[in-house]
């Protein structure tokens, strides 16, 4: 989401400011400190004020953040922070709402209000945090658990395919989808920087590392042995290129994105980042291949896709304004009245 | 031309009785505000078919508006009818019984060709007009389709739109009977269609043939006379209960000076309350059609955590997916009206018909000790008040309300003899400012002599606050798992929302003697029953006392005392027994239940048995 600028007179925020008074109560080695940490650094660059900042989370684990936040906060029930927050924001269009919900919470109880969030496009940021598991309640698989997983409740393995959450995402028109993650805190703060400039939803995912019941889910993705091999950083306006020794890339062969060696085509040849591209985005999103998979297809972090399109609240503002224009603000005794009125003497 | 006789009428009941196409709900209301603009006093009771368009012809399609006018006081729309309007045979079949001895039917004949009496399931044969089955009413038989189709000639119109000013005619003929001016229908004709001017004048010609027709029939006719009520001085508009709510909701946000959001998903009989205030975003409504009933209440909690009036309605099956946000409130103690608009239950049961089978899920329905304050409109116009009413107390008691109407006053009118915007009192809201000593921390949950905590809403420099659905410590809100705070917390909740009896008015009687043999104990819809069915005892020399409860959550102070006096509470519901329960809970009186659940209110006649037989005992 986009928010203005705090006039200069006001003292700027550090991240000690955002800290509250409450024991944070993760996990020891839990991957929300990390986000949390980029957030309270991150939010002082901002330019916003503290007061006018409203953190929302739903249900799980991630939903404690707003706890630990010193701005306005709710800590509401399963699945639904994205609805209330949709309710704050169409009412208080200038506050910076920001939604904490984790991979249980959005996409499988909430699922139904994230998707009418993004068509709807409040100006909201939403910090996605994916774990694939669920935490608070002990161990169960999510929607994100890839097919087999062994956890509490599937001994003989998970039966559900998962969610692949980009691409849900923007298939349900979201305007601006990102992906970071826990272990890397400049790139997670890069991130939360756009999410934040984004007029619109913005949808970041953040792999985070449930270290007691799905430890390294995202280990190739964040472990420096594999990292290089295994994800692509998207630029905007840049090749896609990844590898050991920056020497593979992503090259479109039709609609079939290829693995290349940089020895075999220069840069301008390969896929060209575009944010903006919505085909390619799709494309893009897909980049979803399970890395143990021969020939599988690095995994993408950055952000997807950006589009500008009308935020709800801003239309909902405009069609009261229309509203007053024609029809004059609201006359009480008029309304009460109505159109067709006898006299009794 | 047959001779025509006039007759004065103190009231009359009308049944409009057709295929759920026919524009039967138009033709009730239309005829409604005609004679409202009269001055008679009215009660109507729509009664239509869950399905949009059933099956042409068949008794699950028929669609009825009844319609009660009189120049005497009305609070019910009548037991039975005196006048049955029906536009095929199905309609017949489905609502002859409604109709007393001798009354009349006005039919159009067309409606009774083979194909729509195999419909209606009359057997082979039989076609009520002529075997003499209808001796004992006076029928009115008239080919509309025929009629309509003759006066539209040259109008350039194909046979399937002119067809479908068949109601304006019948219209029109009722109009002549009671001597009705079209004057209102005519204006409402050209505001409808204002886009097509070809059917404003089709409409009021077959309107006008309608009315005409009356003088031209070859049959003897009489005309009626009801004259104007004497209704208490003033000036008069009709209104429904859905229209009465959103009018309400509207003059609360305005008289507290909040911006009015209104969160909900469609669902019958509650709908017509988003359509209403979506017309009115001059007043700076925001209204919110949300993707369920969960993001509706949710959506509403995250308005009035911003500080606005949140607002969400719905009916039976749509309350139970919002429990749980209803316990979130409860934690949060933040301001939220719910509208229940009752429909036969449990699960989908009859949409369209009307209960009052709700009201221990309004109390009970939800996990944990959850008190939430509930009230009840007991007639259309009361749901202004009630609306207005509900929203003070979430407000000024900084918690979530429940409102309790029904199918029967939602869609129901009567006159309203509404007040003026000054004669509203305004809704005292006090948000929290920052006033803290310097290191002195803000305390969300710290209560003042009413128990209520501060509105500290977001944009307040100092009040950063947290809030959730987690247990709270007193005073700070944090979160807490401590075993005494837990037990305190859930008493000073049970004990914030029974306080809010020192801040509403006591019982009140409705009317009867002060003590005595035998006391009616009503709540919501089923007052005009009540009133009408005491009234007509009264007049055998039974003097019954009738109490209508608005405040079921806390009760009023004195109504324990109240329910003493009497040897006999009688409490009628349009449900299994509800109230009789908290009543005999609450008092240890050994209240009576009289109960219907036939997806219809009361007649008068049920009421007043019930009542003798008490007096018989």
């Amino acid at each position: 989401m986009e928010t203005t600028v705090q006039s200069p007179e006001t003292p700027k925020l550090s991240a000690k400011d955002l800290v509250t008074d409450q024991e944070v109560r993760w996990c020891p080695g839990c991957g929300d400190y990390s986000i949390l940490k980029q957030v309270q650094t991150v939010l002082p660059e901002l330019g916003l004020k503290r007061e006018e900042i409203v953190f929302i989370s739903g249900i799980g684990c991630s939903s404690r953040f707003p706890y630990y936040m010193e701005t306005f906060g709710m800590h509401s029930i399963h699945g639904r922070a994205t609805a209330v927050a949709s309710g704050l924001k169409a009412t208080r269009p200038e506050l910076s709402v920001w939604i904490i919900t984790g991979d249980g919470d959005s996409l499988s109880i909430g699922g139904n209000h994230l998707i009418h969030l993004l068509r709807r496009n409040l100006d909201v940021n939403v910090l996605l945090f994916n774990n694939e598991i669920y935490g608070l309640t002990k161990g169960q698989y999510s929607p994100t658990s890839p097919v087999g997983q062994v956890t509490k409740s599937t001994p003989m393995g998970s039966l559900d395919h998962p969610f692949n959450p980009l691409a849900l995402c923007l298939g349900a028109s979201g305007t601006f989808i990102a992906r970071s993650m826990d272990r890397d805190p400049v790139h997670l703060r890069t991130m939360l920087t756009r999410a934040n400039a984004h007029k619109g939803t913005s949808l970041l995912e953040i792999y985070q590392n449930c270290n007691v019941f799905n430890d390294g889910a995202f280990e190739v993705f964040t472990e420096k042995a594999s990292k290089k091999m295994e994800t692509v950083f998207l630029e905007q306006g840049k090749p896609l290129v990844f590898g050991e020794n920056a020497d593979k890339g992503i090259r479109l062969d039709g609609f079939t994105p290829r693995v290349v060696n940089l020895a075999d085509y220069s840069a301008n040849e390969l896929w060209i980042h575009d944010e903006n591209d919505l085909g390619k985005a799709t494309l893009l999103v897909r980049f979803f291949d399970d890395p143990k998979q021969e020939g599988h297809l690095p995994r993408p972090f950055g952000v997807f896709y950006e589009e500008k399109r009308n935020c709800y609240e801003d239309d909902l503002a405009a069609q009261i304004a229309q509203a007053i224009a024609e029809k004059g603000e609201g006359d009480l005794d008029a309304l009460i009245r109505g159109r067709n009125v006898w006299t009794i003497a | 031309m047959a001779s025509t006789t006039q007759e004065q009428k103190q009231s009359v009941v009308i049944l409009f009785a057709g295929d759920s196409g026919d524009g039967i709900q138009l033709t009730g209301s239309q005829f409604t505000t005609a004679a409202a603009l009269y001055g008679n006093d009215i009660s109507t009771f729509p009664n239509f078919p869950a399905e949009i368009r059933a099956p042409q012809g068949t008794l699950a399609g028929v669609s009825g508006f009844q319609v009660h006018f009189g120049s005497v006081a009305i609070h019910s729309p009548g037991d039975a009818c005196d006048v049955l309007v029906v536009m095929n045979a199905a309609a017949l079949k489905a609502n002859l019984r409604q109709l007393r001895q001798g009354g009349t039917i006005i039919v159009n004949t067309d409606g009774f060709d083979p194909k729509n009496l195999k419909l209606a399931k009359y057997p082979d044969g039989v076609n009520p007009l002529h075997d003499n089955s209808l001796d004992r009413y006076r029928v009115i038989e008239i080919d509309v389709t025929k009629l309509t189709r003759t006066a539209l000639t040259g109008s350039g119109m194909g046979t399937k739109e002119t067809d479908r000013s068949k109601n304006m005619f019948v219209l029109g003929f009722v109009c002549w009977m009671y001597n009705r001016s079209l004057d209102s229908i005519n204006d409402f004709l050209r505001e409808q269609f204002r886009k097509r001017p070809e059917l404003v004048e089709a409409n009021t010609k077959v309107l006008m043939a309608g009315y005409h027709y009356g003088d031209t029939i070859e049959q003897p006719m009489t005309r009626y006379e009801v004259k104007a009520a004497t209704l208490t001085p003033g000036t008069y508009r009709s209104i429904t209960g859905n229209q009465g709510i959103a009018l309400g909701l509207i003059a609360a946000a305005k008289k507290s000076g909040l911006t009015l959001f209104y969160g909900t998903y469609p669902i019958t009989p509650a709908s017509d309350i988003l359509h209403e205030l979506s017309k009115h975003k001059n007043f700076g409504v925001k209204t919110y059609q949300a993707e369920d009933e969960i993001a509706g209440i949710t959506a509403a909690i995250g308005a009035s955590f911003g500080g606005n009036l949140g607002v969400t309605a719905s009916s039976g099956p749509g309350i139970a997916l919002k429990t749980e946000a209803i316990g979130l409130a409860t934690m949060l103690e933040l301001p939220l009206v719910i509208v229940n608009v009752q429909r036969g239950g449990p699960s989908t049961g009859l949409p369209t018909k009307t209960e009052q089978a709700d009201l221990l899920q309004a109390l009970y329905g939800r996990n944990g000790e959850c008190p939430v304050p509930v009230i009840a409109s007991s007639t259309p116009s009361d749901c202004f008040d009630v609306a207005f009413e509900a929203t003070r107390i979430a407000i000024e008691h900084m918690t979530p309300v429940f409102l309790l109407s029904d199918g029967y006053i939602a869609n129901g009118s009567e006159p309203w003899k509404f007040p003026q915007a000054s004669d509203l009192k305004p809704i005292q809201v006090r948000f929290a400012k920052n006033d803290l000593q310097p290191g002195e921390k803000f305390l969300p949950y710290k209560r003042d002599e009413k128990l209520v905590r501060q509105w500290a809403i977001p944009g307040t420099k100092g009040l950063e606050h947290r809030v959730g659905g987690l247990e709270k410590e007193k005073d700070t809100g944090n979160i807490s798992y401590d075993p005494e705070n837990h037990e305190y917390m859930v008493k000073i909740r049970a004990e914030r929302i029974a306080r809010i009896a020192d801040y509403i008015p006591e019982q009140q009687l409705d009317s009867g003697p002060e003590k005595g043999k035998v006391l009616v104990l009503g709540w919501g819809s089923t007052y005009g029953s009540i009133k009408t069915a005491l009234i007509e005892l009264r007049s055998e020399g039974i003097d019954a006392a009738h109490a209508h409860v608005r405040y079921l959550y806390p009760f009023p102070k004195n109504l324990g005392e109240l329910v003493k006096r009497y040897d006999y509470v009688l409490v009628p519901e349009i449900n299994n027994g509800q109230l009789v329960k908290l009543i005999r809970e609450q008092f240890m009186v050994d209240a009576v239940a009289l109960n219907k659940i036939k997806g219809v209110p009361f007649t008068t006649t049920e009421l007043s048995e019930a009542v003798k037989a008490l007096f018989n005992k």
